[in-house]
């Protein structure tokens, strides 16, 4: 984890920079535990979509309104987001504040890009009239999707909070764990992600 | 924890190891796009890719990008995953078994 990427610049008094490095591992290991809870809460929605994934009641199965080159442009577009969120944190570490505010401004659009996509779905979807409530299988998907596609979203609205607080506070002790924080959070949205278009989208079309 | 912030740059990445990581999961991606759109394997193959992929680049995402390893707060990152992989075959697991099972006696569906 990134406990250790709290690499003060100066050294004077190590003890009282001791003090700081384990106070924001604290703060991190903490939101690795929130994230493992939240891992819980998907594998739960992925469980119910496994198990929901044969009652279309008649209505269309995966194969039928999946679009694969939809999901592979989001997925590129989230894929790419975890790298750039990872320059962010680097330029972080080397103290670069105005650098970290521009990666974090190209995982927003990145982000907002992968949400665009989602969205398009959704509506398309509920248009032809396969809305979450056509069948049990549309249920689960828009569930297990939906979930994911909020995290996204408040991940966003985070970024945009960071992007503030970066400009009135600059990159300091308060702010660098919660852009640690911020950082798992995405790569871990990435992960769900990972299971999603794998597990819903490609197996769903076989 | 407190000997980590000797060498900070080891655990938390470089440049290079990200583009690496950058890399390999576009490369991991498109390998089962490209299996299931170009349909050229039969559905027993092309599901193991799948699969094999997506546990590659779920481990390319925890290990260059998040940095989880066995050292950082003395293993604990390392062991709450473990636990929440566990708990996660048990629910994911458990519920399939079971439905399966009584989607054969009720002959549902």
């Amino acid at each position: 984890m990134a406990t250790d990427t709290m690499h003060h610049g100066a050294h004077a008094d190590e003890h009282h920079d001791h003090d700081h490095h384990d106070v924001a591992g604290t703060k991190v290991f903490g939101f690795w535990v929130y994230l493992m809870s939240d891992l819980v809460i998907f594998g739960t929605l992925f469980a119910t979509y496994a198990v929901l994934m044969g009652g279309t009641a008649g209505g269309p199965s995966g194969a039928d309104i999946f679009e694969l080159p939809l999901i592979l442009f989001g997925t590129f577009a989230l894929l790419i987001s975890s790298f750039t969120f990872g320059m962010g944190v680097l330029a972080m570490n080397a103290n670069r504040v105005g650098q970290v505010k521009m990666w974090l401004i190209v995982t927003f659009v990145l982000g907002l890009m992968f949400l665009g996509m989602e969205l398009y779905e959704f509506n398309h979807l509920i248009h032809e009239g396969y809305g979450p409530d056509r069948s049990a299988f549309l249920s689960a998907f828009f569930t297990l999707v939906g979930t994911h596609g909020l995290h996204v979203t408040f991940g966003m609205i985070w970024i945009l909070v960071m992007l503030v607080q970066l400009q009135t506070k600059g990159i300091n002790p308060a702010t660098r764990p919660r852009i640690l924080c911020l950082s798992l959070f995405w790569h871990f949205l990435d992960i769900v992600w990972i299971c999603v278009f794998s597990f819903v989208y490609l197996m769903g079309v076989l | 924890m407190s000997s980590s912030s000797s060498q900070p740059s080891a655990d938390h990445g470089s440049t290079k190891s990200y583009v690496l990581g950058l890399i390999l999961s576009l490369v991991l991606t498109i390998i089962p796009f490209g299996a299931v759109m170009m349909g050229l394997f039969s559905t027993p193959v092309t599901v193991w890719i799948i699969v094999i992929t997506a546990v590659m680049q779920m481990l390319v995402q925890l290990v260059m990008f998040m940095h989880l390893n066995t050292k950082s707060d003395e293993g604990w990152g390392m062991m709450s995953f473990v636990f929440t992989v566990s708990i996660l075959a048990l629910v994911v697991g458990g519920s399939l078994w079971i439905m399966h099972h009584l989607h054969i006696n009720m002959m549902i569906g």
